[in-house]
């Protein structure tokens, strides 16, 4: 890249800081689970998917969703365990799409194993619903080309990183995440925008996420 | 005591950032902490340490103790064990002295705050002042494990909790049907702190000197009040299960709570499960004897805690901190901080106990990977600079009824 070109609107960075507030509402049995699913916040569901990416993040791989994880281990139906582990989050842009799927899957798996539904976990065992709280706040750092926005991306917090690639996406319904949307909009970097749209963030640790993107876009520049 | 920058070399610069960033929309509010007891327990200890942070990043926050005679404590000592789900005999009388206690404080006690953090059972009541103090939001912390609470004492309790905003669980499992909010925030551990701190090697070969401890043999350890619900019997009877084949040492080292009656009777069991083994080191220490806990954590070949109920289990995250390979009951906030043959040992029964050390003491480079990760996943999720954040998250939620709140 010859000459450094100013974009249209600067970057500002958020971050999104978490806290869980508990529900009292829990499952012992699929049965429960799932009609809990069908009707708990959404903000619910978005907790039960993502919580582990924040958690676990320096760690991989790593059960991607909680129901996959207590279907296995606590009611020890692994085979569904592993449908629900493998639903390709970033293939659903909102919170109801994914919903959908996760109801979709266990009922489809009762329509084959209709067993599958009375059995039960010791009351230690039973699954919380928990449901994620998001403060989402400016960050003092801004970018207004790519160089800066290179340079701050390598020290931001991995909450900011979270914010912009996997709650703006499909959490506030963006359709993708923030930084192809500015570096497509306020850059016109069409193809680089792409690349970082077309990665699967969820099979990446936080970190593993932040060197890959800054990888793509030096190699751009 | 140590400052926020100093954290920074922990937990990195950012994450020092967003906690300035955060308090910043606190300022001009007063926190008012309020609990039970000024030294012994967890919940005295967090205080200690987040209130002077607090206070470092801006936000007014104070910290009351509420008064209490023997026989008040003793009846929450007995609320306490019942909210465990032990069986208690609670009498009429019981109510009587907590609540006559409780209105003496009720009349003493100044309340000025913004939000007014109640800790535990103790000083409950309190909440009979609300009306008072017009605009200022009543938070609940509960500390304790109620994942299966006496009905009694909890119902009791609940016409007290309900009247606050919103309440606060160390664990998923101890959510409860509420018509108020209910958070969720684990405790945490200060790296700086004297219990915690690296320490030079000197210091704790001093330390094992001063009890007596071997150094040529290995040392299980468990660090906990002398306390029915920590098992210190239990422990005794798996360390004589892995004895058989290991020649290992024990020691179970514990001081003593102002809040806590019960403690003299425990250690007198605990001495005559002990007997006449030389191996088995029962250390009473007084409070302030961090940097003696912090040695005997790190001089430890296996930490083990076998408690029956658990609030969160601070001592596990102590000795995850320190990258000691843990044994741990499966119960209260234990599996949020182990989770089974990754960062340490699950167990659910002293032969399971004593299975998992035996396991641990003939495997030490397996030992010392579950160490390793369990030091990482505190770093995470269980520090005090992340509990900090936490409480400034919920002060602020007591202003935002939102899903996503944008500050």
């Amino acid at each position: 890249m010859d000459k450094i070109i100013k974009a249209k609107e600067p970057f500002r960075f958020c971050t999104r800081l978490h806290l869980s507030e508990l529900t009292g509402l829990r499952a012992i049995t699929l049965g429960q689970l799932l009609k809990l699913i069908k009707k708990v916040p959404g903000s619910c569901i978005y907790h039960h998917t993502h919580r582990f990416l924040q958690q676990h993040q320096y760690l991989s791989p790593e059960p991607p969703n909680d129901f996959a994880y207590w279907v296995s281990e606590a009611l020890g139906e692994d085979k569904l365990g592993e449908r629900l582990a493998s639903i390709d989050t970033i293939q659903f842009t909102t919170i109801r799409a994914l919903r959908n799927k996760i109801i979709q899957t266990i009922e489809e798996y009762l329509k084959e194993k209709p067993l599958s539904r009375i059995k039960f976990t010791s009351e230690d065992e039973a699954f919380h619903f928990v449901k994620s709280i998001s403060f989402v706040l400016p960050t003092r750092y801004i970018a207004t080309d790519i160089f800066e926005f290179t340079d701050i991306l390598k020290k931001i917090t991995i909450d900011s990183i979270y914010f912009h690639i996997f709650e703006s996406r499909l959490r506030l319904e963006k359709g993708t995440n923030d930084f192809s949307n500015w570096l497509e909009d306020s850059l016109e970097e069409k193809q680089l925008a792409a690349e970082i749209s077309n990665l699967d963030p969820y099979t990446h640790t936080m970190e593993d996420l932040r060197m890959t993107i800054v990888n793509l876009i030096e190699k751009r520049i | 005591m140590p400052k926020l920058e100093d954290y920074i070399s922990i937990v990195g610069q950012s994450i020092i950032d967003d906690l300035k960033l955060l308090s910043e929309k606190l300022k001009g509010r007063i926190i008012q902490n309020i609990n039970s007891t000024s030294v012994g327990g967890g919940v005295a200890e967090i205080l200690n340490r987040s209130v002077p942070l607090l206070r470092e990043l801006g936000i007014d926050a104070k910290w009351e103790v509420i008064k209490g005679g023997e026989s008040f404590f003793k009846v929450t000592k007995k609320f306490h064990n019942a909210l465990h789900g032990r069986e208690e005999e609670i009498t009429f009388k019981d109510f009587n002295i907590f609540m006559e206690t409780s209105q003496r404080n009720i009349e003493d006690m100044k309340l000025y705050g913004d939000v007014i953090f109640v800790h535990d059972p103790q000083p409950i009541a309190l909440i009979r002042n609300k009306s008072k103090i017009p605009n200022s939001k009543w938070l609940w912390r509960c500390h304790i494990d109620v994942s299966n609470p006496n009905m009694r004492v909890w119902n009791f309790l609940k016409e007290f909790i309900v009247q606050y905003e919103a309440s606060v669980f160390s664990s998923p499992n101890f959510a409860q049907r509420l018509p108020i909010r209910q958070f969720l925030i684990s405790p945490s551990i200060d790296p700086l702190s004297d219990k915690n701190r690296e320490l030079p090697q000197e210091i704790i070969d001093e330390v094992l000197k001063k009890y007596g401890v071997s150094q040529d043999k290995p040392i299980i350890t468990q660090v906990s009040r002398f306390d029915y619900l920590k098992d210190p019997v239990g422990v005794i009877e798996a360390y004589r299960q892995v004895k058989k084949y290991v020649n290992c040492q024990l020691i179970l080292a514990g001081g003593t709570a102002t809040d806590d009656p019960e403690s003299e009777e425990v250690l007198n069991r605990v001495k005559e499960a002990k007997g006449k083994d030389r191996d088995i080191h029962i250390l009473l220490l007084p409070p302030g004897s961090d940097i003696e806990i912090n040695a005997l954590q790190r001089a430890s070949t296996v930490v083990i805690q076998k408690s029956i109920r658990e609030g969160f289990g601070l001592t596990v995250t102590e000795a995850l901190w320190k990258a000691k390979p843990v044994v741990a009951q499966s119960v209260g906030g234990i599996p949020l901080q182990i989770k089974h043959k990754y960062s340490g040992l699950l167990c659910h029964s002293i032969d399971g106990a004593a299975f998992a050390i035996k396991q641990l003491l003939n495997s030490p480079a397996y030992a010392k990977k579950l160490g390793e990760n369990g030091r990482e996943h505190i770093r995470q999720n269980f520090l005090l600079t992340r509990h900090l954040r936490d409480y400034m998250l919920l002060f602020l939620s007591m202003y935002h009824n939102e899903d996503i709140v944008y500050l």
